[in-house]
């Protein structure tokens, strides 16, 4: 029989749980629910009691390990609080959010227990067995697998499931027993854009990816990417919409080329950029290369903007292709835009 | 004082990202039609992080460099030709399978075992880089194992910036969620560093690196271990190719003020 230890943390407050962690939690729920196996939450946190109270209806064990050396993410910290946890827990299948805290130690914590780890999963079936769905070679090959060994640990994609929301309440939690080993790494802060300048925003519904044909010359032989800035921050300010990015345009700037200064590699997606998640997606001045458009695998409605009818978009890879000058109608959606709001 | 680092980078081939792919079946599992003749290239982010080792080697003099690549020996012999006019590095190949299939914890365990066995290698002084994911099973998980089976303790992932101090100390930027980058500081190698995008423009081939390099890669291909990579009980129930395909509507006949309309119509449409 599975026992499935369900591993959680917080978020920057210390006393809540981050939003990927408590879709795990709805993962675990169902999972528990499907092969009748007993459950347990783990919780990595500064505040323990106030971090379970939204767990107090899942009816499951809690187990925590807590206190100010767990209020920033840090590996050895970290990696040694998930081992306390699961060694407390005892669990064969171990799920866990696929956060950048998590990602950073899952590996090192399932070495360890001695155990294996399979990541980015973004569905869990069977009937018999557990079946995990992942994506190879960057989003372009779908395969579905299972292991025979155990402890079993499974990093969950966020946006896969639901995140838990019962009624918060108090919940007696159990404390796991650590030895936190001789600390070498500080963390001390966070870097980011400054209030307002933030272009990346995982949870907005529309994501806007602007292509290198931005600072390309224009109609009239000039480049223009003052202007191109201007109405791709227009937009963004009036939608709230996440900028992406291709590869080529944020390779321009190590290549001498006009840059649009608000973007970095991290707005990259593709290939080798990020792979997220959004309701819709509208690409403009992007040819739809296909290292680009694996990037889009979890993109729903997607539309684009393109001079060539025939570029990758057209080719099964958008809903909707408008054979259009970008300046000209992202100039035209910003006028309406504002028109509707006045 | 002078920083002195014997970084060793893990980097696997992969097929160019130009490439279509097909998921087949065969006695061994599954595997991408024809990989062993589809063109390759270094893993991308891995090959950030051996342009970051190289310059960081360059500004650290007394510093080592060495490339940990396992694949087909042939495969790496291709890629190779390519790699070797970037940055100057010992190559230190692992005949293996190739593709994203293969466990990933067996993986780490060749190249612990690997470079384990350098010569020459202190560990004291170790900083090992590697893509944070790789673009065949892109699991993040290969080098975290690595530095474990190494006694590494200090480990960073999606890193862009390392900044070595004066003190054998360095910063750390690190990508965290909603576009932001965790600062941290360590005390000082032994650490794990998975390599975003960094901060370096391709380097440009340079004959005379190429040349220097190939008068030992030639030979350490040749002395390649031959190794096979446990399952350990990892099936596979299925591979397959994603089924969507749109059908594309391509909009040729509408003014910008039309096709803004269309576009505003949609962006707020629930």
């Amino acid at each position: 029989m599975e026992t499935i230890l369900v591993l959680t943390h917080a978020d920057e407050t210390g006393s809540a749980l981050t939003k990927a962690s408590l879709e795990t939690v709805t993962a675990g729920l169902e999972l528990a629910a499907r092969l009748s196996a007993p459950l347990t939450i783990g919780i990595i946190t500064v505040d323990a009691t106030a971090a379970a109270s939204a767990l107090s209806s899942t009816g499951a064990r809690l187990l925590a390990v807590s206190g100010e050396a767990f209020a920033q993410a840090r590996y050895a910290s970290d990696a040694a609080a998930a081992e306390a946890l699961c060694r407390a827990a005892k669990a064969t299948i171990v799920l866990a959010p696929g956060t950048s805290r998590f990602t950073r130690v899952a590996a090192g914590v399932t070495h360890r227990l001695g155990g294996f780890l399979d990541t980015h999963i973004t569905a869990l079936g069977g009937t018999e067995a557990i079946e995990a769905t992942r994506w190879f070679y960057r989003q372009r090959i779908e395969a579905v697998l299972s292991r025979d060994a155990r402890p079993w640990f499974l990093l969950l994609d966020a946006g896969t499931h639901a995140a838990f929301a019962g009624e918060h309440g108090a919940a007696p939690v159990e404390q796991a027993a650590i030895q936190l080993p001789r600390l070498r790494t500080t963390v001390s802060g966070v870097r980011a854009p400054e209030q307002g300048q933030q272009t990346i925003r995982p949870d907005a519904k529309l994501l806007f990816v602007a292509g290198a044909g931005w600072t390309k010359k224009q109609h009239d032989g000039q480049a223009h990417p003052a202007e191109a800035g201007k109405l791709i921050l227009g937009f963004l300010h009036a939608t709230g919409a996440s900028l992406g990015s291709s590869k080529s345009l944020v390779d321009q700037g190590g290549e001498g080329e006009p840059v649009l200064p608000f973007l970095t590699h991290m707005n990259q997606v593709g290939q080798t950029g990020a792979t997220p998640r959004h309701a819709k997606g509208l690409s403009t001045c992007c040819h739809g290369e296909e290292p680009h458009v694996v990037g889009w695998r979890f993109v729903g409605e997607r539309r684009a903007i393109n001079l060539d009818p025939n570029c990758g978009w057209a080719r099964g890879k958008a809903d909707v292709v408008y054979v259009a000058d970008a300046f000209e109608v992202m100039g035209k959606v910003n006028a309406q835009l504002k028109a509707a709001k006045a | 004082m002078a920083n002195v680092f014997d970084i060793v980078v893990c980097a696997g081939i992969v097929p160019d990202p130009l490439q279509t792919l097909e998921p087949v079946t065969g006695p061994a599992g599954p595997g991408v039609k024809n990989e062993m003749v589809l063109p390759a290239v270094l893993d991308p982010w891995a090959a950030s992080a051996l342009y970051e080792a190289a310059n960081l080697v360059a500004k650290n003099p007394g510093s080592k460099l060495w490339l940990v690549s396992l694949g087909p020996k042939a495969k790496l012999q291709q890629v190779m030709m390519t790699v070797a006019q970037k940055v100057a590095f010992q190559l230190v190949p692992v005949d293996g399978p190739i593709g994203g299939f293969p466990d990933a914890h067996s993986t780490a365990t060749v190249l612990a075992e690997t470079i384990s066995a350098l010569p020459g290698l202190d560990k004291s002084k170790l900083l090992l880089f590697g893509g944070w994911e790789s673009a065949t099973r892109g699991a993040g998980v290969t080098l975290q194992l690595v530095g474990e089976l190494l006694g590494i303790t200090d480990q960073f992932q999606g890193v862009d910036e390392i900044s070595p101090r004066d003190d054998g100390s360095f910063e750390v930027l690190e990508r965290v969620e909603g576009g932001k980058q965790q600062v941290s500081v360590c005390a000082g190698a032994p650490a794990v560093l998975g390599w975003a995008t960094g901060n370096l423009a391709e380097p440009r081939n340079n004959p005379q690196v190429g040349m220097a390099n190939m008068r030992t890669i030639m030979p350490a291909l040749a002395r390649a271990k031959k190794v096979t990579l446990d399952a350990n009980g990892l099936h596979y129930v299925s591979t397959s190719l994603p089924k969507q395909q749109r059908e594309t509507r391509v909009v040729k006949d509408l003014t910008p003020d039309q096709i803004a309309a269309e576009l505003v119509e949609w962006i707020g449409a629930e």
